[in-house]
């Protein structure tokens, strides 16, 4: 059983060390599920389907990052060349800049926005339904057709959005042609698409809070704010843990709607990290680059989800 | 509990918002295109329905419709039997490398899809998987079964394990305990957990496109049909991207009440 341990482990690159016996002594005591493990055989049809379907194909990955490949038959060893190449190239740091700046906006407009939504959305009756419902919609949307409303909504001519701004407002807004215009472009269709993937964790988690919490609130004279600070949020943690993680990694990772609205631009404003890589490996089909590339990409965001995920999970106990 | 007085307005206000560009997109559809292009207006002077009937009219338009549905399910399904299984000794074992192989589990939902591409066109060639519905579900299994078992562990570790032991006592097996017994109990977590599965895999664009040619090409794929070199055609466009959310639509509307009841028992 260790070796297969082993193996699932090692490929991820984020595998660590076992724990120390100490470790896994205290656990002992904090934790009443029994040590079987047998449980690997329930968990076998996970690890093959999944190494079928990611182990493979990040083992070709590393094949092409370490090789400079001029024909299917014909590759040199080149090791840690590309690593340094990217690490060093200056419009990756920009496109890395760029990503960065845009999930930490996401992440701090959409994570209150959602709790607030969740916090308004009603509670009893067919409202709660049909509330339901529209919120998740957005979700529902294949990504390049989330693209394409954008793309359609935010025209100054034939889209309502951006024909209300300019000719509403007044105010000059074109995304095809200036950077700022494009980025709040991308920016607001994100918010508009992934909201409500915060809102339905949220209510979801509201609504498991039990009644005499609010009923003892209350009695107490407590204040909405007051309830909301000191219940309703603490009660929140689990899932605005998961709400976290999968907003900072899918906004991390965006590709298709900007692609489809921007293609990266104008120039390169919204070029973000994957619009590059895929400009990078299937445009300019430069394999070893592009190889390197995404192992970085793929490290930096697993450390970053790792430690979101430490400190998000520890800081309640 | 209570709510603040004016939450009811500004709530329906944002789910308004949330609406506005749909409805621009459905309105598109049923304008003819010298409308959408020649006059901006508010409301469509006149309605067409001509755009349907294209769609449905042309059989790579439907059958490509019929594709994402058909390996999403599948898909979805796939899922559900490989993680149940796994989220069970999840939340009732403790085993060697448990925590590591969790998080890595994790962690394929964060490979960026874009170089995975070029081995995934690769592997699915060799073996035969590629341009089927059999090969998509499998492939956007990578980030789905991930999920599922995430959502599905969570959910059972609320389920007290002292079931587990009274069914034991009562000569239960470990699988007939699991299909009699456990799985009726998480029923809405099964909902919910499918409902991500199908969600995921109905979004998705870039693999599916990568791995199908005709038999099992998505529907958004097809959408890039409608730019040609006479430009693009935008109520055509606006008609397949409201058909799109038809799907999504009725999945949500079957499982609106486990998302709140389904979470609620679970991660929290």
């Amino acid at each position: 059983m260790t070796d297969q341990t082993t193996v699932a482990q090692s490929p991820s690159g984020a595998a660590e060390p076992a724990p120390p016996p100490a470790e896994e002594a205290k656990d002992a005591r904090v934790d009443p599920r029994p040590k079987n493990n047998r449980a690997w055989w329930l968990v076998l049809p996970v690890v093959v389907s999944v190494a079928f379907t990611a182990v493979i194909p990040l083992m070709t990955v590393v094949n092409y990052s370490v090789q400079d490949v001029f024909s299917p038959s014909e590759r040199i060893f080149v090791g840690l060349e590309w690593f340094r190449e990217i690490a060093r190239d200056p419009e990756v740091r920009g496109a890395f800049v760029r990503t960065l700046l845009f999930s930490a906006q996401v992440l701090l407009i959409e994570i209150p926005l959602g709790v607030a939504v969740a916090v308004a959305m009603p509670r009893r009756g067919v409202s709660v339904s049909v509330a339901l419902v529209l919120v998740a919609l957005p979700l529902l949307i294949p990504w390049n057709v989330v693209g394409t409303i954008w793309q359609i909504f935010a025209r100054g001519d034939i889209g309502l959005g951006g024909w209300a701004i300019n000719n509403v407002l007044g105010v000059n807004f074109n995304y095809t042609l200036d950077s700022t215009d494009a980025w709040l472009t991308v920016l607001v269709m994100d918010v508009w698409h992934w909201t409500p993937l915060v809102a339905l964790l949220a209510y979801a988690g509201l609504r498991s809070i039990p009644q005499p919490y609010f009923q003892a609130a209350q009695i107490d004279g407590a204040s909405a704010w007051a309830t909301f600070r000191h219940i309703q949020l603490p009660r929140l943690r689990g899932v605005l843990t998961i709400a976290i993680l999968l907003r900072f990694m899918d906004s991390f990772m965006i590709y298709t709607e900007p692609f489809v609205v921007t293609g990266g631009g104008p120039g390169n404003a919204t070029s973000f990290l994957s619009i590059l890589l895929s400009k990078i490996a299937v445009g300019q089909f430069d394999l070893g680059p592009a190889g390197a590339f995404s192992l970085l990409y793929f490290l930096f965001v697993q450390i970053l989800c790792y430690v979101f995920f430490t400190v998000l999970t520890r800081s309640g106990r | 509990m209570r709510r603040l007085p004016w939450a009811r307005t500004v709530f329906w206000l944002y789910v308004a918002t949330l609406m506005l560009p749909i409805l621009w997109m459905f309105g598109m559809s049923i304008r003819p295109n010298q409308d959408i292009l020649g006059s901006f207006s508010l409301i469509p002077e006149r309605v067409t329905f001509d755009n349907y009937a294209t769609f449905f009219g042309e059989t790579s338009w439907y059958s490509s419709y019929l594709n994402s549905i058909i390996y999403t399910s599948l898909n979805a399904v796939m899922s559900l039997i490989v993680a149940l299984p796994a989220a069970y000794a999840f939340s009732r074992f403790r085993f060697a490398g448990d925590k590591h192989l969790f998080f890595w589990l994790l962690t394929n939902r964060m490979a960026p899809p874009a170089v995975f591409l070029l081995p995934f066109f690769q592997i699915y060639q060799s073996v035969g998987l590629f341009d089927t519905h059999l090969g998509v579900a499998i492939a956007h299994m990578l980030f789905n079964v991930p999920l599922a078992v995430w959502i599905l562990e969570g959910f059972m570790s609320g389920i007290p394990r002292e079931i587990d032991e009274t069914a034991a006592i009562d000569g239960y097996s470990l699988p007939r305990f699991f299909v009699r017994i456990f799985l009726p109990m998480i029923r809405s977590a099964i909902g919910v957990t499918a409902f991500f599965c199908f969600m995921f895999s109905w979004v998705e664009l870039l693999i599916a496109r990568t791995i199908t040619s005709v038999n099992a090409k998505p529907i958004a794929a097809s959408m890039t049909r409608t730019v040609s070199a006479a430009g693009v055609d935008w109520g055509l466009l606006a008609t397949a991207g409201v058909l799109t959310i038809v799907p999504g639509a009725i999945v949500i509307w079957f499982v609106r009440n486990y998302i709140a009841k389904g979470f609620a028992m679970g991660r929290v």
